[in-house]
């Protein structure tokens, strides 16, 4: 059995009919192709999937497609801008707030909903922020440095 | 090296693709036609497999077929090699059959795969699929195991022993028999879980017009998967391509040639389409190695004085069910070789076994061996301080090497290269203001406040290494790199190097070799790795030797790209060649500066050969390898200062200050990058990262549920310094950093804790130093 779905992604209107339990990072990584948005684990630990639903961080491996219909999601292949990074984005190249990369399309979509909440958050609030997201790389200390650099630039 | 690119912050070339989701990792990757494979896997860590029934799976709409070990086994696919196997100790290598065949070992264990079109139907018909089990006696404990009366793991393996090697130097007995002191320890290193954020794909594409296969595999060294393919799967090296894309991070566990990587090709083969594994996380706790799990048995000499003369060390190394491709080289090659640490330990003698367990196999997990050794020797120095009522700071001071710049002969028979470990220390000291810390510690205790104060003044062996070493010790491979610089007719340039970086900035940092060599900006340069269809020859990124090794290659190209360059300067200017002479990326005539020729000139009359040196051949292309003639051995002071809150156990850890040598420091940001990752890593296993088996063999901590991987608010700022102590080893006089930091630091934040709590006579808890452990040890001392 399918069911309808209808959703923005990254401004564009999508329509599709899915098996009711797709996950909704399988629907953007297999359905659409969308393959920016990570998995990292199977139980809501990481963060590696996180993507903007409404504007709200949230781990789209513990979504199903269907309830997201009607929602619009911002992956982070959405994020730049006409070829121009976002300022997070920039921000994290900027500090060295990524090694392998794999965690920093959630690290950086979670970053953007924490400076969202709070544009100006301080060293504990970062990483009280970050908590859902679970990097090995860097050991968070540029991590931190990179929301830091970007509140200032936004 | 005039220019200033060397040994800048250059912002990472990696870092735009990363940022935007445009990096492709395997499970990326999509073909037209292909199938998803997955994993029937055992839930017992020792049965013998009675029966299994594929019918009902078989049936399922969408399923391709599904497969056993007998049928991998019938269609030529041997079992999974070990590819080290240390000499001298005895080894024993029993099958490892891709899929088991009669006997699953631990759990996890492949029992069969399912090959469907899509990949919900394929983990649907693995559900499907039904085992009988006869259930058998299990050993998860390493020492346990090798005791009389255990189950056997394998038939020909008596008391479960996979090798016993020892390491001696000096004269131990005597030293010990010579001793004012002797302090012993039971240390458990506990078995972790590396977690790299991506875990474990493989994606294979096997054409039986030409018999090919192409393999896209999350691995460290793609060249060595391939060599393994080439003998496990009867497929020939050369009618195979391994592609390692973008990584989300090894850490050690991407090392192995894994059952996987042959299934894939295996399915793709039978069922005549692309076929991709993408490993969950719960599979990857249980099919994916991990590191550490040593019991050891420790003893230290000393003098009165805090001179230390010996160690003295049984070693119980838990090699799980079966041998891992690189397993034994690491609790002995790269652990017992270091047990002199940054002393002048004059006798040393270790016993280690590795043992057969019904467990997952271990392998190198970052640090591999070294994390093992350096906690030893650094535990068991603060307990002679401890003793003697010593400073751990005076101790270390009295035992170090003496500075030296040209090697250093160690007990154990390996000769350091270059270090300045006091130099190290003098520097951390400074940045704790150490007297001052003593001070306030002292002040704190009278008010029942519980400060600690730990060091870890370490030294390591990395850059892995030179290939008669290897030779030597077992190793089936060579250890030396391979580099190809090419210059395109625009003057821009490709760099093709053998070593696979995941996260460690290579890209960038081998770029800005170029850069500052050959006059090149650093975004003329782009340099590509993981694809044995494309690159060089090279043995692989672990051990810390992309950097120390894989740049001597780079340099030797170099060399080749510059002394030609000036062949052709010379005849572009009508000069001589010796009156030529090469300065940021001009040739110039000797006195006559003006009259030059960029690299850039030359890179375009090199391609077209219009006006060129007669006999030279066309283009701007030089190839080198490097075998370097040592390993490298960085080393540094790390020192951790704590709270412990004895009433609820909680460790918090106030400051951490890291000293750390590598040599001549490519770029200062990625390096202080590789330091803090490490560093957070090796905290992790002081603090709250450990495996945990019941005595059935099931894995406790089976997802992130359960293993703590460490989050961003556990940590304050890291606060790091260098010093530089060049080696002599390669070109460029660099050394490996990406392991010091998890080598150092689970040692610095025990001896922290374990200072905290001193006071209360505790000296002794198995990490990691969980509130409840710590509160339990501090109940038992106030009894």
């Amino acid at each position: 059995m399918r069911f309808p779905v209808s959703l923005t992604v990254n401004g564009a209107r999508r329509r599709h009919e899915v098996e009711p339990r797709l996950l909704l990072v399988h629907y953007l990584r297999e359905t659409l192709g969308l393959t920016g948005t990570n998995i990292g684990c199977d139980t809501s630990q990481c963060g590696a999937c996180t993507v903007l639903l409404d504007g709200k961080a949230v781990k789209s491996c513990t979504m199903l497609a269907v309830q997201a219909d009607g929602a619009s999601i911002t992956t982070i292949e959405g994020l730049a801008k006409n070829g121009r990074l976002h300022p997070v984005q920039e921000a994290f190249r900027e500090k060295h707030g990524l090694q392998c990369g794999f965690c920093t399309p959630g690290m950086v979509l979670t970053a953007c909903h924490l400076l969202e909440k709070n544009p100006k958050p301080s060293d504990a609030d970062i990483r009280h922020g970050l908590e859902g997201n679970l990097c090995r790389c860097t050991g968070y200390q540029n991590i931190v440095a990179a929301v830091r650099e970007a509140a200032a630039r936004m | 090296m005039a220019s200033k690119v060397f040994g800048s912050s250059v912002k990472r070339k990696e870092d735009p693709r990363l940022l935007t989701g445009q990096a492709k990792f395997t499970d990326d990757f999509t073909l037209p036609h292909m199938a998803h494979l997955a994993v029937v896997r055992s839930p017992y860590a020792h049965a013998r497999i009675k029966a299994i029934r594929t019918k009902k799976a078989a049936a399922m709409d969408g399923v391709l077929g599904v497969f056993t070990g007998k049928d991998m086994k019938d269609a030529g696919f041997g079992p999974i090699p070990c590819a080290w196997v240390v000499p001298g100790s005895n080894a024993k290598t029993p099958p490892y059959p891709p899929i088991a065949l009669d006997v699953v070992r631990y759990v996890g264990n492949a029992v069969a795969i399912v090959v469907a079109t899509d990949r919900y139907v394929a983990r649907d018909a693995a559900e499907a699929v039904e085992v009988d089990y006869e259930p058998m006696p299990v050993v998860v404990d390493a020492k346990k195991a090798t005791e009389k009366g255990k189950p056997q793991l394998h038939a020909d393996v008596p008391s479960n022993l996979a090798f016993t090697w020892t390491v001696a130097g000096g004269d131990v007995d005597a030293a010990f028999r010579a001793a004012d002191v002797v302090v012993s320890e039971r240390i458990v290193n506990q078995r972790l879980i590396p977690n790299a954020m991506e875990a474990r794909a493989a994606l294979a594409d096997y054409r039986s017009a030409t018999g090919e296969v192409t393999l896209w595999v999350t691995s460290q060294n793609p060249h060595i998967v391939r060599f393994l393919l080439s003998l496990d799967t009867g497929i020939p090296e050369q009618k195979i391509r391994v592609i390692a894309p973008d990584m989300g991070g090894g850490f050690g566990s991407k090392i192995p040639h894994y059952p996987e990587d042959t299934m894939a090709i295996f399915a793709s083969k039978q069922c005549g389409c692309p076929v991709k594994w993408t490993e969950t996380r719960s599979e990857n706790y249980r099919g994916t190695i991990h590191g550490r799990d040593h019991i050891q048995d420790v003893e230290m000499a000393a003098k009165k004085d805090g001179t230390i003369t010996g160690i003295r060390a049984t070693v119980w190394a838990n090699m799980g069910a079966y041998l891992s491709t690189a397993s034994t080289g690491i609790p002995t090659i790269l652990h017992g070789l270091m047990l002199s640490g940054a002393y002048d330990i004059k006798n040393i003698k270790e016993v280690v076994h590795g043992v057969f367990t019904n467990t997952t196999p271990t392998d190198a997990y970052r640090g591999a061996g070294r994390p093992e050794a350096t906690f030893m020797v650094e535990r068991l120095v603060d307990l002679v301080a401890a003793k003697l009522k010593m400073d751990p700071v005076e101790i270390r001071k009295k035992n170090f090497i003496p500075p030296f710049t040209d090697g250093h002969a160690v007990a154990t028979g390996i000769t350091y290269d270059s270090g300045n470990y006091v130099g190290a220390l003098d520097k951390a000291l400074q940045m704790l203001d150490y007297k001052a810390l003593r001070a306030k510690q002292a002040e704190l205790r009278k008010k029942g406040e519980h400060i600690g104060v730990g060091f870890s003044t370490y030294a390591e062996i990395c850059g892995l290494g030179p290939s008669a070493v290897a030779g030597a010790v077992g190793f089936g491979g060579g250890l030396w790199e391979s580099a190809i610089v090419r210059f395109h007719p625009s003057g821009k340039v490709n760099v093709f190097v053998g070593i696979q970086p995941h996260g460690q900035g290579e890209e960038t940092t081998f770029a800005q070799i170029v850069s500052s060599e050959l006059g090149v900006p650093v975004e003329d340069v782009e340099v590509f790795h993981g694809d044995t269809g494309q690159t060089p020859m090279g043995w692989g990124s672990y051990g810390s030797r992309s950097t120390p090794v894989g740049s001597g290659a780079l340099m030797g190209a170099i060399v080749k790209i510059r002394d030609k360059a000036k062949i052709v300067a010379a005849h572009l200017l009508e000069a001589s060649v010796d009156d030529v002479e090469y300065a940021d990326g001009k040739f110039a005539i000797k006195g006559a500066p003006s009259k030059a020729k960029t690299i850039q000139d030359i890179a375009l009359m090199a391609n077209v050969a219009w006006n060129y040196p007669k006999g030279l051949e066309p283009g701007l292309e030089a190839s080198a390898f490097f075998d370097p003639s040592n390993f490298v051995y960085p080393f540094g002071a790390h020192a951790a200062v704590v709270r412990v809150d004895v009433e609820t156990g909680e460790v918090r850890l106030e400051r951490y200050v890291a000293v750390d040598d590598c040599g001549r420091v490519i770029n200062p940001m990625i390096v202080e990058g590789q330091i803090h990752g490490g560093v957070v890593q090796g905290i992790g296993q002081a603090l709250w990262e450990g495996a945990a088996y019941d005595d059935s063999g099931q894995l406790l901590t089976g997802s992130m549920m359960d293993y703590a991987v460490p989050k961003a608010d556990a940590f304050p700022l890291f606060e790091l310094a260098m010093t530089e102590t060049p080696t002599k080893v390669n070109p460029l006089g660099v050394k490996g950093i990406g392991e010091t930091g998890t080598i150092a630091s689970t040692a610095a934040v025990y001896n922290a804790v374990m200072d905290a709590l001193a006071p209360l006579g505790v000296t002794q808890i198995d990490m990691p130093l969980t509130p409840e452990r710590v509160w339990r040890a501090v109940r038992d001392a106030r009894r």
